[in-house]
């Protein structure tokens, strides 16, 4: 019968030879994340569990993204509890502000994250790392504070769709584009509880940045995890960033594995694609949206703040200015994106074309600080999120596209096609 | 008694990201829901239940969402399905959490329930149907039995301290 990815990761996490989807089991991590939302919840719990030390302070990850520089006084205790503990607990992977960035940027671009590990995070966007064919899962501050003190945790195996493209996209399309027109096609639920699983042919045309942001959204269609096979492109990306021995032999679906569903999507004719409020998955391509005009611009987050997508967006501004009614707020998702950008000139170009540049951090995407809407504002966003309220008021809208796009309406002041300003 | 809501209830209606620095449980509590219905936390008795549609919980993994549900006072949560992070959450914390759409379709905000969980019997009283759930796997009443996930790891460390002896 043979296993899919997820399944072998499982198997192979909690020393047994098979396992089948429905089954719970107890897996062994590899990583253990939490940053300054979850972790403080998760240190208190952990503390009334009566643990006393973490199960390997080698493989927890604390770090600060969320509300940082401290928003106020509440998220300034917040992240003094995570200084004291990592102390305590002498883990080597502590990153307050200034130090890392954006979690799910970060953890990639360092090295730590490797094919065929099971990692759990406490955000719901840990199933990024499955762009490095690692299994990573969101969980809340209970589970969190359980995986830091007992290096384990009890999962139930998922049943795995996969998803193969047709055709090449054309290169306006970005993996933001393929991901919101997934999620169009199948909806917020489509794959609830579900492996959402990228054939070989699917990933062949994406870059490494591209994949990132598509395994990011996996948990919009309602993903636990997402799994895209290891290739070249892959174990180049791991060279260039870690010294560990990669074993990808083993972790490829095997042939006539039983898939709960296999999806094709032609991708050869798809325009850019923009989720309206308030559903990523009420998604309009670019021909079909009409002149909306928009207050804010935000570039950034962990689905699209990284260098790649910073190229795109200075491509469209460079030379432009935006109007001047509307707020362009930049973001990288790292310190090493942020200093790869300012050694490229990109930050000049969005500086000059009258944008802000945020510190490397969530910012306005969880609607806490930095960029929050007011009351009817409207809002082109490269984030994964276009909820009531999310980034503001509850009657202010998100739009989200990708980076070219989002740039795009910047200079124009209302949505639009980045094929209008580069052709 | 019944606080209905829609398909697709998101984390961020349950409790804004903007109040997760907040550690007071009530003082969190009192924003539950608060786009969503104006001063829903007042509203809720000890006891009350919301019934929903498709997707409750979706988006985010915060664990204040079934958290600040579960301080005001809501016991249990129907629905129609429920999105994962939220489900295992609620399990972790000790929320109870039930699927069931044919009473999500046939009951009412204010009709008054009675549930027997470890049947997974749910009776409306106001409209006298009687419903049948799936019963919860043996592995989760186990961890729900245990007290929620801290008593769990509780007695897990205890073993491992035997051991070490």
């Amino acid at each position: 019968m043979g296993m899919t990815m997820a399944e072998k990761i499982l198997a192979d996490h909690s020393d047994k030879e098979e396992v089948k989807p429905g089954e719970y089991i107890f897996a062994n991590l590899d990583l253990v994340m939490g940053h300054d939302v979850s972790a403080p919840r998760a240190i208190r719990i952990f503390r009334k569990m009566g643990a006393k030390k973490v199960f390997n302070k080698d493989k927890i990850i604390l770090l600060e993204d969320h509300f940082v520089p401290n928003k106020d006084v509440n998220s300034a205790e917040s992240c003094k509890l995570m200084k004291e503990f990592a102390l305590e607990q002498e883990l080597t992977h502590y990153y307050p502000v200034g130090r890392a960035g954006i979690c799910h940027a970060f953890l990639p671009e360092s090295g730590m994250v490797l094919p065929g590990q099971l990692i759990v995070g406490g955000d719901s966007h840990t199933c990024t790392y499955g762009a490095l064919a690692a299994l990573g899962t969101g969980i809340g501050a209970t589970d969190l504070a359980a995986a830091m003190a007992l290096g384990k945790l009890w999962f139930k195996v998922p049943e795995t769709i996969k998803i193969t493209f047709k055709g090449k996209p054309s290169k306006w399309i970005t993996g933001k584009d393929l991901i919101l027109f997934i999620i169009g096609q199948i909806g917020v639920e489509g794959a609830k509880y579900k492996s959402l699983e990228f054939d070989r042919e699917a990933v062949t045309y994406l870059s490494v940045s591209d994949r990132l942001t598509i395994a990011n959204m996996a948990v919009e269609v309602g993903a636990k995890c997402c799994l895209m096979p290891p290739d070249a492109k892959i174990i180049q990306y791991l060279k260039e960033r870690t010294r560990e021995e990669i074993d990808i032999s083993f972790l490829e679906s095997d042939i006539g594995v039983n898939y709960e569903k296999v999806l094709e999507f032609d991708i050869t004719k798809i325009e850019p694609q923009v989720a309206f409020p308030y559903l990523p998955s009420n998604v309009k391509p670019i021909s079909k949206v009409g002149k909306i005009k928009i207050d804010q611009v935000v570039i950034g987050s962990c689905t699209n703040g990284r260098l790649e997508d910073l190229r795109l967006a200075a491509e469209v501004l460079k030379g432009k200015k935006v109007p001047n009614y509307l707020r362009l707020i930049i973001i990288p998702a790292t310190q090493k994106i942020y200093l790869d950008a300012l050694a490229e000139d990109l930050l000049k170009v969005f500086v000059e074309a009258g944008g802000v540049i945020n510190p490397p951090s969530c910012g306005p995407c969880p609607g806490a600080q930095m960029g929050v809407l007011a009351k009817g504002e409207k809002a082109v966003s490269t984030t994964n999120r276009n909820f009531v309220g999310r980034m503001g008021h509850k009657e202010s809208e998100i739009y989200l596209a990708s980076p070219l796009v989002a740039a795009a309406s910047a200079v124009k002041g209302y949505i639009a096609d980045p094929r209008e300003l580069l052709i | 008694m019944v606080w209905k809501f829609g398909d697709n209830i998101d984390t961020d209606q349950i409790i804004p990201a903007k109040y997760l620095s907040i550690s007071d449980p009530r003082e969190l509590g009192r924003h539950c829901m608060e786009d969503k219905r104006t001063n829903f936390a007042s509203l809720i008795s000890s006891g009350d239940f919301i019934v929903a549609g498709n997707n409750f919980g979706c988006g985010s993994s915060r664990e204040e969402a079934p958290f600040v549900l579960k301080e005001i006072g809501i016991k249990v949560i129907i629905a129609k399905s429920f999105s994962r992070i939220f489900l295992r959450n609620a399990i972790n914390i000790g929320l109870s959490v039930i699927d069931c759409a044919a009473l999500v379709d046939e009951t009412s905000e204010g009709d008054e329930l009675e549930i027997d969980l470890s049947k997974g019997k749910l009776k409306n009283i106001t409209t006298s149907q009687i419903y049948q759930s799936q019963p919860m796997s043996e592995f989760l009443l186990q961890i729900i039995n245990d007290g929620g996930l801290v008593n769990f790891v509780q007695k897990e460390l205890q073993k491992t301290r035997r051991v070490n002896k």
